[in-house]
This record gives structure tokens, C-alpha cells and sequence, in this order.
């Protein structure tokens, strides 16, 4: 195995470049940034490997957090039940694993896995199957691909472990999954179903570890030297800028777990005289301009801090700040039927035909 | 409508008289090391000219930039007992675990963790372990610590364990100064613990500081309500700016730019102040300093709330000066200028020396600086040049020049052109700006409550409506009025469809 070794410099940078990916929900990646500190300076080191140099009988656990953020800004997760969560399913299948990997790059799971890759030794895969976040565990490449929906492990740092042992589907996970969390304060620490080396190498969205230190690079470069943070964005990816303006208003409801509700931003600079709305779901889902859908998932839809480039996250967006709105290309298996139908506007309830801004 | 605005710096102590929206007169003063010498002399001073005679006063606001200075300078705090309600959770982020080394070696005086804290939903977290909250007020007393900062996971939904974990230090440790990190709000327990802590570090020199100045206003004969002006450029009571000192954090820079903006008559520009001890760096919009995006570090400290978008250096009028190898702040002498300035027959040199050396201050002593020759005073000149710009720049939100208004006691060290800069304004009075600010500050008026049954919109507009209320009852102008909060969390866990509404507006002061 090839192996690279992640720098606390490096991670600084990916929780920077995974909180823009984030897309809004996912999760502040500061406290795991922090847990990640503390284990560096307590001598852990992790390493970083490609999912081409997986054997193809080498088996990977995904791990990370499932819950509402803003839980998880309360009752702060730690590494030692996040480690628990890959135990747990280690004792369940009777096997170890080779690997960790990230269950979704976006927001504060997009560092988690490290966190557990510190205490247990093993490497983390540049590989996840999101590519950004989302809210639900059949929102994913490895759904889409009709791997395995189970079993997944989640515990509670209060001594509670449990493990959907087997369920249909991906949905029916999300479903069982998440009244486990629900029941534990709406934050567990999990270990989602088992990958062979072989299905990560056909089903995972590759390189996305890398693809958020990229970003978090290229912003913490421009915020050293005084430049714009937003356009350092769009000079390392192909992205496209949709809107700049100030937060008017913040509606916010919690329902099922979710954070769902409404943000409007009335336009500065060129934009001044329009208006735009998003709805999210956790993460932003659908942006309008002037009432049209101008942006809507799977694409990325990138909430920035205007001055600091830094990502906007959807509990914590508030009334009075400066925005300026990017949306970055998706995954490509999210845009065959198969990936629209998990993901599209239809999958977060809205009637809408998925069009592109990359496409016109 | 007649207002005595004063600033006491680590530095002076200035007082302005406002008249009809007019600076009839202003006034500087060494800050004293009582403080309330200092601000008896300013306002002795301000008096002196028969002004102040037979003419009743609406108000004396004080703003301070001591309880910063204290953070930035890591001076006068005091050792905190850190206590967390929380257990099991999130033992691998103890409180301090952000902060940055040497203020958290001054001021952790010790860490208990212990369990409890509340769901989301409003089911306790754990059970309150009452039993190891006395034990730990225990070893608290032991270490002789007074000043305890309490935080529990969710208390800003549910504050009844922070405030019974406070009833049982008290049992314990009858003058223990209490700071509950639910008294500061919002959601993300690490923030508000850091916010807690912070007031707590506090505890000693609010009260000390507060008692000096309604000491001053009673010794000075003056029969005006005292009022203390907060971050957000609005007034506070003593008693509340007693308890929560944090939220005047940031006041003595926010009164000093809303003071440059009125003073210069411009709205958009970047404001320097230069105090004694430190320089703080904003941008004005619209007359208000620009607001920080919510998280804020202070001293280097992860903090979440309200406060104005401000880089503060340690630079100023007072800053000790080394020459081999050059460096400028950030230590001060603050307000011992006048005994410890080489100038004044001091030990310390300071930037202040160096300005009277170069004959750009008309101050102290001039032989006594004699030795400083002119290619020294420029190297030092250089270097505070070189620190404001740096400042400045960071502070700077667009390319491209903007106006600059250097306000403050230490504005010499800001020289005439400046990079990026398209001009550097000095302003009348522009030394006592923060006073002057104080003396403008606003009114607010407040509503935090629970509605119930009710659209977000009726329950956003009824707490608008009674914040507006408030507001004009304190005096405030209701055509002047403006949101500068408005906020909403739904409650999941009461009955009917709850939703907590926050809403804050401010106004100008009424004329009489």
C-alpha cells in the first residue's frame, strides 16, 4: 500500500475545504479539527492512501457521525466512542478492517474518520460515498450501486451500542438508523455497512479527501496573503458564482431531525436589486433567483462567508451576514437516473426537473 | 438633551460634554490606577470653563476598554474554576481546550467535568451528580478559588442545572462570583463555556472597576444616572455591566468609531484607533462599525457573540519600546505614562518618548530624551507604521484605497500617507472620539420570549412590537428605531408549536 502521511497541515486544510463541501450541513468540522490537534500532539499520526492500491479482499469501514449539527456543537463527539462505533461492528462481523474512510467528505465527517484512523492505526482512503453531505444514509454512490444497506453501528457515549443488523434497503437503514440516533439526544457515532476493497474501487467517489485540502489550501493561501478568498475557490475548481448579498432572513423549523426552512439574501455589488432563496435540508438544497430555480442538488450549493471565504452553515447562518453563493459541479454517478432519483429535487420533495448550471 | 460621554483607556481618561448634538467641550486625563481619581480630574477639567453650572445633566455613559485590555494584555484576571456539566461527553474537549496557552495558564485555575447537561429535547442529558458538584466546590475552595465558571450541554434551552450546580458552590463557597454560561446565550457549548470563562476571569476587576466609577459620579457632585455602554453601542445599567463584563468588551472601540463616523461626518470608512495600550483596527458602513460574522476571537479566545469586527494590536501611545532588536508593544505602561516615561523622568522607554524626542509631541522633558537621535526615532516610527498597516490591511474587506480616519491619543504614531490608503483624516477632537461615541450611544430595547400557537411571522412581529416598546419606554426615538437581531428557535420539545424569539432594537436617544 501506498501510503502518504496526512500533515496537521493538511488537516487544517481539510477541515476548511470539507466544511465548503459541506454545503451547508455536515457539521462544522472545528471540533473534530480540534480532537485532531489534541491527537497530534499526543504523537497519533495518520496516513492517507488511494483507493486504486486497495486489495480487492481488503475491507473498509466508513465512520463518522450521524445527527443534527446542532446537537453535535453541544455534546461534541470524541474519539474514543467514534473508535467504539468500528469496534462494535468489528465484534458483530468477526472480521478487522484494512481501512477507514470518510462516509461523507462534506462538513465535520469529512475529519471524523482520521479521528478514529489516529487511535486505531489504520489509514483512511481518499474515497467517500458523497462527495459533498447529505442528509440521509440512501443519498449515497454505494446506494446507488445496490451495495449492501447493513448492518451499521451506532453508539452512544454513554455506554449504548447498537447494530441494524440487516434490513431491504438503504432507506429502511436510514430510517431504523435514525430513530436509534433520535432516541440517543440526535448524535450517534457510526460505523456504516462494511465495503470490500473491490466495491470501494467501483463504487466510491475518489479523491475527495485531496479535492477539500485543495480548497482549504487554496483559501487559508488567499486569507495569508489578503486575497479573495471566493475566487481562490473557483480558480482551483470548476465552479460557477451565482450570487452575492446580505442574509434578510433565517427561517428555521426542526421536524423529523432534520433542520429544514428557508434563507433569503438580498443582493450587494451586481447583484444589488435581486433577490435570492434557498431552502435546505441540513444542507442547501434548491437556490432561487428572482423566484426562478437557478440551482438546485445535485449540484453543490456553496454558502461563503464574502470576506473569509470560509463556508456558511445552515444552523448557524445568521441575519446581517455577507454571503456570496457558488454552486460546484457533483459526482457524475448522481446524474444518471439512478443517482437523480436518490438525489435529485424530487428526493427532498420538490417538483422540479434537475437542470444543471453546469449544463447551459 | 444634554449627555457627559467618558472614556476611560488603559491610558487617559477623556470626558465630552454633548449639547443639542454639539461637542461643546472635551477633555483628557490620565487614566489613575483607582480609576475614579482620573475620572474626577476629567470631569473637574470639563467643568472648569463654568459649563457644567447650574445645567442639569440626562445621563453619564462610561465606556471602557479595561476589560479587553485585561484579556489582551493577560493583566489583573482572575483564576477560574472551570465547571462543566456534560459527562460522559466530550471529555476529550475539556474547557481551555482552545484557548491559546498562556492565557489559558493564567486564568485555569481548574477543570471539574461532571454529569449532567440536557438533551435537545429537554430530557436531562445524565442526572444531575450533585454529589460530585460539592465535592469539586470542595476542592475549589481548597485551591482558594472564587470566581467559577459554569457550563451544561443544551442550558441555553434549559438553564436549571447550571443554576442548580451555582446554589451548590454557593453553599460551599458563599462569595464565589458565579458567571452561568446560559446568561450569554447561544448554541455551541465550547463558545459560550470560552464567553463564560472569560466573564468569570473578569469577576474581580468588573466589580472594582464599576464601584470607581459610581464613586467618581458621587464624589463629583454630578446628579446623573450612570450608565455603562456595551459592544453593540448601546447603554447597559451598572449593575448588569457588573455581572456580564464581556459584553462591554468591545465598547470603548465601538464608541470610538461610532465617535470618528460622527465627528468626520462619514458613514464608509476604515477607523484607526490609537489608545495608550492598544490599537484597534474597523470599517465603518454606514456609521456603525461592521459587525463580526459570529464567531469572534478575543485574545485569541473562540467566543460567540455580538461584537464589532475589530483587530486589535498592542500598540500605543504607551507601548515600551526596544531598540536592540527593535520592538514596539505590546506591553504599556498605560496609565503610569507620566511617572514611567523616560520624558516625564521615567525608566520605560515608550513610543511616547520617542515622538517627544522627534518634536512631534510638545510633552515632559525634552532633554531627557536628548539621546535618541532623529535615525532612531524614524526606525521606531517605521515600525508602528509598518504594525497599523499590517492592521489595516488585514482589516480591509476590498482592494482598492479607502479614507482613513486616525482617531484616538496615540494618532501621531499613524502617519500622513499610509499604503492603500487614499487619504489619513484627523478629525477634530478625533483624541476624545471614543467619548464622544459614548456620549451618542443608543438606547435598545429587548424581547426574548417563548411564543406559543402562533406563524413565525405573528410571533416575529409580536416581539418586534414589544421590543419597540421597551425601547421608546428607555427613552429612545420611535421613528429612530431599528432591528439589529432578530432571531428564532423552534422548541421541539413543548407543547403546541413553540418557538423562542429574540429581537433587539436600537434607537437614537429622544430629544427632551
Amino acid at each position: 500500500m501506498k501510503l502518504r502521511e496526512f500533515s496537521i497541515d493538511d488537516i487544517e486544510s481539510l477541515a476548511v475545504g470539507a466544511w465548503v463541501l459541506g454545503t451547508g450541513g455536515g457539521g462544522n468540522p472545528y471540533l473534530p479539527l480540534l480532537n485532531m490537534r489534541a491527537l497530534y500532539k499526543e504523537g497519533h499520526r495518520v496516513h492517507l492512501m488511494q483507493a486504486a492500491d486497495l486489495a480487492d479482499d481488503d475491507l473498509v469501514a466508513g465512520a463518522g457521525g450521524m445527527g443534527a449539527p446542532l446537537v453535535g456543537i453541544e455534546r461534541m463527539g470524541d474519539p474514543y466512542t467514534l473508535t467504539r462505533a468500528v469496534r462494535a461492528m468489528e465484534a458483530h462481523i468477526k472480521r478487522k478492517f484494512t481501512a477507514l474512510m470518510s462516509v461523507e467528505i462534506g462538513g465535520g465527517n469529512g475529519v471524523r474518520p482520521f479521528m478514529a484512523a489516529a487511535l486505531m492505526k489504520l489509514p483512511v482512503v481518499d474515497s467517500d460515498p458523497m462527495g459533498r453531505a447529505y442528509p440521509e444514509g440512501q443519498m449515497t454512490s454505494t446506494a446507488i450501486g445496490g451495495l449492501a444497506p447493513s448492518p451499521i453501528s451506532l453508539v452512544d457515549v454513554r455506554g449504548l451500542e447498537s447494530i441494524v443488523h440487516s434490513t431491504p434497503n438503504a432507506k429502511w437503514t436510514e430510517r431504523v438508523a435514525r430513530k436509534i440516533c433520535v432516541e440517543y439526544g440526535s448524535t450517534a457515532s457510526m460505523c456504516t455497512p462494511p465495503r470490500t476493497g473491490a466495491e470501494i474501487k467501483k463504487w466510491g467517489i475518489h479523491g475527495t479527501t485531496t479535492k477539500a485540502v485543495r480548497i482549504g489550501e487554496a483559501v487559508r493561501r488567499a486569507q495569508r496573503l489578503h486575497e479573495d478568498a471566493v475566487a481562490a475557490i473557483l480558480n482551483v475548481e470548476p465552479g460557477v458564482l451565482l450570487f452575492k448579498g446580505k442574509v434578510v432572513d433565517v427561517a428555521r423549523r426542526v421536524t423529523e431531525g432534520y433542520l429544514r426552512g428557508e434563507l433569503r439574501i438580498d443582493g450587494l455589488d451586481e447583484f444589488r436589486g435581486a433577490a435570492m432563496r434557498i431552502n435546505f435540508q441540513n444542507e442547501w438544497i434548491v437556490a432561487w433567483r428572482d423566484e426562478q430555480p437557478l440551482a438546485m442538488t445535485p449540484d453543490l450549493i456553496c454558502v461563503l462567508d464574502s470576506v473569509s471565504g470560509e463556508a456558511v452553515g445552515s444552523e448557524t447562518i445568521r441575519y446581517g451576514q455577507r454571503v456570496t453563493v457558488i454552486a460546484l459541479p457533483p459526482p457524475e454517478i448522481f446524474l444518471t437516473p439512478k443517482g437523480l432519483e436518490h438525489v435529485g429535487p424530487r428526493a427532498f420533495g420538490y417538483d422540479l426537473d434537475y437542470r444543471s448550471v453546469f449544463s447551459s | 438633551m444634554r449627555r457627559i460621554g467618558i472614556d476611560v483607556g488603559g491610558t487617559n481618561t477623556d470626558a465630552v460634554l454633548i449639547e443639542d448634538g454639539k461637542v461643546v467641550r472635551a477633555v483628557k486625563a490620565p487614566t489613575s490606577e483607582d480609576v475614579t481619581t482620573g475620572i474626577l480630574d476629567s470631569l473637574k477639567s470639563l467643568g472648569s470653563t463654568g459649563v457644567l453650572a447650574g445645567k442639569k445633566i440626562d445621563g453619564v455613559m462610561i465606556g471602557t476598554t479595561h476589560f479587553i485590555n485585561a484579556v489582551v494584555q493577560r493583566r489583573h484576571l482572575t483564576k477560574v474554576a472551570a465547571l462543566r456539566l456534560g459527562m460522559p461527553a466530550a471529555a476529550s474537549l475539556p474547557p481551555f481546550c482552545d484557548w491559546p496557552e498562556d492565557l489559558a495558564n493564567l486564568v485555569r485555575g481548574g477543570v471539574w467535568m461532571v454529569e449532567g447537561g440536557h438533551e435537545y429535547d429537554g430530557r436531562p442529558f445524565m442526572p444531575l451528580d450533585e454529589a460530585a458538584i460539592t465535592k469539586a466546590a470542595q476542592e475549589m475552595k481548597a485551591a482558594g478559588l472564587k470566581s467559577v465558571g459554569i457550563s451544561a450541554i443544551f442550558s441555553p434551552l434549559d438553564p436549571t442545572h447550571e443554576r442548580r450546580a451555582a446554589e451548590l458552590v454557593a453553599k460551599v463557597i458563599p462569595d464565589a462570583v458565579v458567571t452561568c454560561s446560559s446568561d450569554l446565550g447561544r448554541i455551541g457549548l465550547l463558545e459560550r463555556e470560552n464567553a463564560g470563562l472569560l466573564n468569570a476571569a473578569l469577576a474581580d476587576l468588573a466589580r472594582d472597576t464599576i464601584a470607581a466609577f459610581e464613586k467618581a459620579i458621587r464624589d463629583s457632585g454630578i446628579a446623573a444616572p450612570l450608565f455603562i455602554t456595551q459592544n453593540d453601542g448601546t447603554v447597559a445599567e451598572a449593575s448588569q455591566a457588573r455581572r456580564l463584563p464581556v459584553y462591554s468588551f468591545a465598547s470603548g472601540a465601538t464608541n470610538s468609531m461610532r465617535g470618528a463616523a460622527y465627528l468626520s461626518g462619514l458613514s464608509d470608512a476604515m477607523v484607526i484607533d490609537v489608545g495608550g495600550t492598544t490599537t484597534d483596527v474597523g470599517q465603518l458602513k454606514l456609521g456603525f462599525p461592521r459587525e463580526a460574522n459570529s464567531v469572534v476571537k478575543v485574545g485569541g479566545v473562540r467566543t460567540l457573540f455580538r461584537m464589532p469586527d475589530l483587530l486589535s494590536i498592542g500598540l500605543g501611545g504607551g507601548s515600551h519600546v526596544a531598540l536592540d532588536p527593535l520592538k514596539v508593544g505590546p506591553v504599556s505602561v498605560g496609565y503610569r505614562l507620566l511617572k514611567e516615561g523616560i520624558a516625564f523622568g521615567g525608566q520605560q522607554l515608550t513610543t511616547t518618548d520617542i515622538a517627544v524626542a522627534a518634536g512631534v509631541l510638545p510633552l515632559g522633558d525634552k532633554a531627557k530624551v536628548a539621546h535618541l537621535d532623529a535615525a532612531t526615532c524614524r526606525k521606531v516610527f517605521a515600525e508602528a507604521a509598518r504594525m497599523a498597516e499590517e492592521a489595516i490591511d488585514r482589516m480591509k474587506t476590498e482592494a482598492g484605497d479607502v479614507p482613513l480616519i486616525a482617531v484616538g491619543g496615540g494618532a501621531f504614531l499613524i502617519p500622513e500617507k499610509l499604503p492603500g490608503v487614499s487619504k489619513v483624516i484627523h478629525v477634530e477632537h478625533g483624541d476624545c472620539a471614543n467619548a464622544v461615541g459614548a456620549a451618542i450611544a443608543q438606547v435598545s430595547g429587548e424581547c426574548d420570549q417563548i411564543f406559543k400557537d402562533l406563524t413565525r411571522a405573528d410571533a416575529l412581529s409580536a416581539a418586534q412590537g414589544i421590543a419597540n416598546d421597551r425601547a421608546v419606554a428607555a427613552g429612545a426615538d420611535r421613528v429612530s428605531l431599528k432591528t439589529i437581531e432578530s432571531e428564532d428557535m423552534p422548541l421541539a420539545y413543548l407543547p403546541g408549536n413553540s418557538v423562542r424569539v429574540r429581537v433587539r432594537v436600537v434607537g437614537d436617544v429622544a430629544g427632551s
